[in-house]
């Protein structure tokens, strides 16, 4: 009798948690399917409220108004640009700040590792960091976007944590058959290190591809800003996109919904399309850095 | 003698160690301790032509105005009651989502669960707050349309000052929740299965083992995050506040991050802007090294 009310506990205590994820995913993905059936949808059906779930008169009208305009695809190629060179940037500044930052030999070890990791815990803030980046002339600039993220301390701390892990011995024979830091770097430790890399690549990616302040802060030409930048034109600040309003909504005073959804999704449609694909690697950074902290 | 002769092997055994660091070098120094001997700006009243080298000093006379600031009440006040309410709503979920996904057996849906959970994380702030706008649009927007049917009137969530702090708040909740949680699900999976066991024979069921053995578990965990998180109680992330608020409902959604933005970025005070900043860092500082005091003599959990 009394087992058989622990069970009944159980159970219930179990089904709370099922029902509790379920919950979590519902009001997770919900938010997606309105955005992907109400920029399918027609203006009017969700200019009257009929969309809840699924698309109504169903159309690619408002992708095809979006694709239409010039500005999109300035923008799209933009943050191409940014999170591909800006990626791989990162990724081998981190590499090469790691690889030195992990060997007992040398004599800066500790004290570059302190260098490093103290801007962690402290920072100037907005106002001189914006000051910084006007006086080396980064302003407006390609290059300034390219720089100003480019190394995040915490990937490097990650990538010394696997440096270190990797055993001696396979430096020590590469040594003896002359070859210099460099080349063991090249040719032995980034081969072992490639799902880590991965990783990393990803979350640095992953970063460029949504960085908005800064690009917003530093980019004043038109054809150099990112497609979030011009994302948050068309949603909030209508006035400064006159040109865009015109070409977004030809004949109507403001940018339909529809329209804005369609632009939305193009945003972010990169990253809910790999994610499915890449969700190990983005867990396994998760996982390292939390393990780290 | 003898060190020089010492600094020239190792620099010449270790040569390409420094040639590879030599370029990360410079941009820490240009980029993260130039911009931190910046701060100083805070002390002085700044000027843009004359650099800072030439401009005056001022003392603590930004932090005397910012004191007497007539926004300044108002700017403590949201900023804290963001975090404050944004921790007592928020903090304790991704410590029920992890007991939740520890309990769960199935172990595709649990994947697929949890690849699900962690997805917001990954999208752009431009992106969910543009949502958000869409959403609560007074004009076919998804919330008022559900409002409609019930009967009721639009609503303008984002032009009434009261609605600011819960969208903000929950906007944050649908983010972060998902993430968070794998920090103690990785604390979850550390404890061993022998004290699970030993509850069992001794009769305890699931839900006194979560409150005798998971959380006490937790508790290291929750403590290391309670502590960072009040080392940024001054702090709430200017990005998605300047993407959500607008000037009809600054009373509520003004922080001390995007008032540093409007008067120093926008406004060109730039020192004064410094020394809200500097201000802030001082608390978090003062704030975490006295709490982190408190728990070490408490339980021994430290940050550092």
């Amino acid at each position: 009798m009394k087992l058989k009310q622990k069970s009944l506990g159980e159970i219930v205590f179990v089904g709370v948690c099922y029902l509790i994820i379920i919950f979590m995913c519902v009001v997770t993905l919900y938010p997606f399917m309105y955005l992907i059936s109400a920029s399918l949808s027609s203006a009017t059906s969700v200019m009257k409220n009929e969309v809840f779930l699924f698309p109504k008169n169903f159309t690619w009208r408002a992708y095809q108004v979006v694709f239409q305009y010039k500005g999109i695809w300035t923008a799209y190629m933009n943050t191409i640009f940014y999170t591909v060179f800006g990626t791989i940037l990162s990724l081998t500044l981190t590499i090469l700040a790691a690889y030195p930052m992990s060997k007992k030999r040398w004599a800066w070890k500790k004290t570059m590792g302190l260098f490093v990791t103290f801007t962690m815990w402290f920072g100037g803030g907005m106002i001189p960091f914006y000051l910084t980046m006007r006086n080396l002339h980064l302003l407006d600039t390609r290059l300034g976007i390219l720089l100003y993220p480019a190394i995040s301390a915490f990937y490097i701390v990650i990538f010394r944590t696997h440096f270190e892990s990797l055993p001696e011995a396979l430096e020590e024979s590469a040594k003896i058959e002359g070859a210099n830091d460099f080349q063991i770097l090249v040719r032995i430790i980034i081969p072992l290190s490639k799902p880590i890399m991965a990783a990393i690549a990803l979350y640095y990616a992953i970063d460029r591809w949504n960085a908005y302040f800064w690009e917003m802060l530093l980019l004043t030409d038109d054809a150099k800003v990112p497609v979030q930048v011009l994302l948050q034109r068309i949603i909030i600040n209508s006035q400064l996109g006159q040109d865009i309003a015109k070409a977004l909504s030809p004949g109507e005073a403001t940018i339909p919904n529809t329209i804005k959804y369609a632009a939305i999704m193009i945003t972010t449609i990169p990253i809910i399309m790999i994610y499915p694909f890449l969700q190990k690697y983005f867990v396994s950074g998760a996982l390292v850095g939390s393990v780290k902290e | 003698m003898k060190k020089t002769g010492r600094i020239k092997t190792e620099l010449h055994k270790n040569k390409y160690l420094y040639l590879m660091f030599l370029p990360v070098f410079v941009w820490y120094i240009l980029f993260a301790y130039v911009p931190m001997g910046g701060m100083i700006i805070a002390f002085q009243k700044f000027d843009i032509v004359k650099g800072m080298m030439n401009s005056k000093w001022l003392g603590f006379e930004n932090f005397r105005t910012l004191f007497k600031d007539p926004y300044f009440f108002r700017l403590l006040k949201n900023t804290l009651s963001i975090n404050v309410f944004g921790l007592i709503f928020g903090f304790p979920l991704p410590i029920i989502l992890a007991i939740a996904f520890n309990e769960i057996r199935l172990k595709r849906f649990k994947k697929v669960t949890q690849t699900i959970s962690y997805l917001p994380h990954f999208i752009s702030s431009v992106v969910v707050m543009s949502m958000v706008i869409q959403f609560l649009s007074p004009d076919g927007g998804l919330v008022n349309g559900f409002l409609n049917l019930l009967g009721k009137e639009s609503i303008y969530f984002l032009q009434i000052p009261k609605y600011f702090k819960t969208i903000f708040i929950s906007t944050g909740i649908w983010q972060g929740t998902g993430f968070s949680a794998i920090l103690y699900m990785a604390a979850l999976a550390g404890i061993p299965k022998e004290q699970y066991e030993a509850a069992t024979v001794d009769g305890a069921g699931k839900f006194k083992q979560m409150l005798y053995i998971t959380l006490p578990n937790l508790a290291p965990t929750i403590v290391i995050m309670l502590l960072i998180n009040l080392g940024s109680i001054l702090n709430v992330g200017h990005e998605r506040i300047i993407l959500l608020y607008n000037p009809a409902i600054y009373e509520t959604a003004d922080v001390f991050n995007s008032y540093v933005y409007r008067e120093g970025i926008m406004g060109r005070r730039y020192s004064y802007a410094q020394a809200v900043t500097l201000f802030q860092n001082l608390v978090g500082f003062f704030l975490v090294f006295s709490a982190n005091k408190v728990t070490r003599k408490l339980d021994g959990t430290t940050l550092w």
